[in-house]
């Protein structure tokens, strides 16, 4: 597994924690919970090596738009930028009901 | 390396009971017999192939459709029999092929005839009947869950020719898109994935693991030794809760089964949680 | 002609199918009256997959719900089919025997506790092989327990049916619920090629797993105790009817002289339709079968 980890400067407090997704082939579970401080982490693990700057790209566009301090774990077995992005979409979406 | 011969089956079951054959009427390819084990009459169960076999696809060893309700049928015997008296020990010698793969099978639904088998191996045991399983060569996947794995207590031979696993190695490497030399590899440092049954002794499943001189043609000293281990395995079977913790209550579980454990201790804990 | 199984298919909105084993198992319970047990926040996970490069789940394929079913104490344990084939390993097979063991554990305190495990797997997860069927036998194991007071229905709606291993779990259950959309069968078509031959079975074959395997041959056999559509309310339906029924006079795998007597009876010299096994065998073939 590739273990890849990210840290963003953030400021909104959340309350609530999110689990999106299966782990199925070219998919991604992502859980999302209240972080802490000023400052939300990333943890992804891959089984797909060697992409860590797109992950980063995507990571850098998703915490541009969404300011809330959080722990994201990411467990990936090949899913896609934009299957990436739209499972985060969808546990902000979760946490903010 | 382990091919399988499917002899090794009979000759234990004839060096437990001085017999080696099936109750008039039933299939071949299921020895069964009652003889004195200890202070013990236990009854010894057996698959073995039979080339005249019913079905094409049951005649080289195979766990199939007759030997599965031949099976059920001989425990459930015991159990009527012993229904109000003193539980006698149920002995699985176990070498077999895997479950019989075949159309016939499928269509007359070998999944509840393996569960007919299990049913009555696992309510013996229920009932008080201390259940053994011997393995003394190949004990695979659902063979191996219909004729043994619902057993009190698991003995095995410490030898090459025995192989305790989920899918034959061929097998397993064609579905997983390994190699075979990659699967040997893996098994050495992760201990269920082995086909190596001292590897296998290790997962704590195992309730011991016996050194004999001929696993296939066994000594005097052999059967005496087995013999021997058998009816501690029963003692031990009699004195200990007759459902299955102690698969994952041993010594071995308690190192290579953490995750099992913990999984069990926040399940109790959440579980009466408001 | 669009018959009101088109219609409601074509609405969705229902499909049992469509739902996760989260979705599934929630859509079970009496409304309000859930909770998951050991879910991904617990981050239980294997802990033989990532050391072999694959990308563990940290519920391990495995949900654990406790709540009410009609009112009365149940506990579901769904298999996710999308991970890993809902395949058994260490850690989703102790869930589901934990599982099994606390509701037994209930049961016995007077407080008789149901189990509901919906089946879509292919049994032994290879990764974890000796740990995976360890797993299974013991979770046969506790079924013949638990059965004792309470009923174990087993659901299996697809699209990954029941194969392996878990087929025999399915075997010793109280009451099997099928959609047509199940399979449940010991070895699939990809194993019986490869272990007898393509003349034995055809792989390629699509329809032959449906014939043979099927929801709706097993149920005209008498093997499953529900044929339902992919309609979740239906499906809740058939379960809290198993619920509210009890325990069944006898399990249909205790019934040994029934299905000896069955197999003997066949001429094992060819191959069968599977029709003609609904007519022999059917409780629940339908007069056309008979025929």
């Amino acid at each position: 597994m590739e273990q890849i980890e990210f840290d963003y400067p953030s400021k909104r407090k959340i309350s609530r924690r999110a689990h999106i997704g299966v782990v199925g082939s070219g998919e991604l579970e992502v859980l999302l919970e209240p972080g802490e401080g000023e400052r939300s982490h990333v943890f992804i693990r891959t089984s797909v090596h060697g992409f860590r700057d797109t992950w980063k790209a995507v990571m850098d566009r998703f915490f541009a738009k969404y300011d809330g301090v959080v722990r994201i774990q990411i467990n990936d077995a090949g899913g896609t930028p934009g299957s990436v992005m739209m499972r985060l979409e969808q546990a902000v979406e979760v946490s903010e009901q | 390396m382990s091919t399988f011969t499917g002899v090794r089956g009979t000759a234990w079951f004839r060096a437990f009971t001085g017999k080696a054959a099936p109750t008039p009427g039933d299939p071949k390819s299921v020895l069964a017999a009652d003889a004195a084990l200890g202070t013990d009459h236990a009854r010894f169960l057996c698959v073995v192939p039979d080339p005249h076999a019913r079905f094409p696809c049951a005649r080289r060893g195979e766990v199939g459709l007759e030997e599965a309700y031949t099976l059920a049928a001989r425990v459930r015997e015991v159990i009527e029999l012993d229904k109000n008296t003193a539980k006698r020990p149920i002995i699985a010698i176990v070498d077999l092929k895997s479950q019989a793969y075949g159309r016939r099978e499928e269509t007359a639904a070998i999944f509840l005839a393996a569960a007919a088998a299990a049913d009555a191996y696992g309510s013996a045991r229920l009932a008080g009947h201390p259940v053994i399983a011997l393995v003394v060569g190949h004990a695979i996947s659902g063979g191996f869950l219909t004729h043994g794995y619902q057993a009190n207590r698991i003995l095995a031979l410490d030898d090459d020719g025995v192989m305790i696993h989920a899918m034959h190695k061929e097998a397993a490497a064609r579905i997983t898109r390994r190699s075979v030399e990659e699967l040997d590899k893996l098994g050495k440092t992760i201990a269920p994935l082995s086909y190596d049954v001292k590897d296998y002794a290790k997962l704590g499943l195992l309730h011991k693991l016996l050194h004999v001189e001929n696993p296939e043609t066994p000594s005097v000293n052999d059967i005496l030794t087995v013999k021997n281990e058998v009816i501690a395995a029963i003692a031990d079977a009699r004195s200990k809760p007759v459902d299955l913790r102690s698969r994952r209550e041993s010594p071995g579980a308690l190192q290579t089964r953490k995750a099992t454990i913990l999984v069990r201790a926040r399940l109790e804990e959440q579980w009466s949680e408001a | 002609m669009i018959t009101s199984r088109d219609r409601t298919n074509f609405l969705n909105r229902r499909s049992f199918l469509e739902l996760d084993a989260r979705g599934r198992a929630a859509a079970l319970f009496d409304e309000g009256t859930s909770r998951e047990l050991v879910g991904p926040f617990d981050r239980v996970e294997s802990p033989w997959l990532a050391i072999q490069d694959v990308t563990p789940q940290e519920d391990d394929g495995c949900v654990v719900m406790k709540g009410k079913i009609a009112g009365k104490a149940a506990v579901v344990v769904a298999l996710e089919g999308a991970f890993q084939g809902g395949s058994m390993g260490e850690v989703s097979g102790e869930k589901m025997t934990a599982a099994l063991d606390l509701a037994c554990a209930d049961s016995e305190k007077g407080i008789l506790t149901s189990a509901v495990i919906l089946l879509e797997t292919g049994g032994v997860r290879l990764q974890e092989a000796n740990l995976g069927l360890a797993a299974v036998a013991e979770i046969m194991a506790s079924i013949l327990i638990l059965r004792k007071h309470a009923p174990v229905i087993c659901v299996s709606a697809g699209t990954v049916g029941c194969f392996g291993g878990m087929a025999l779990a399915a075997g010793l259950s109280s009451y099997i619920v099928l959609t047509r959309e199940a399979r449940l069968g010991l070895n699939g078509p990809e194993v019986i090629e490869q272990e007898s031959g393509i003349d034995e079975w055809d792989s390629g074959d699509r329809a032959l797993v449906f014939a043979i395997n099927g929801g709706e041959q097993r149920y005209a056999m008498g093997l499953a105790d529900a044929l339902v559509e992919d309609d979740t309310p239906q499906i809740a339906d058939a379960v809290r009817g198993f619920i509210a029924k009890g325990l069944p006079p006898i399990h249909r795998s205790s019934q040994v002289e029934l299905y000896r007597r069955r197999i003997g009876a066949l001429d094992t010299s060819r191959q069968w339709d599977p029709s003609e096994l609904r007519r022999a065998w059917g409780t629940n073939a339908s007069e056309e079968d008979k025929r």
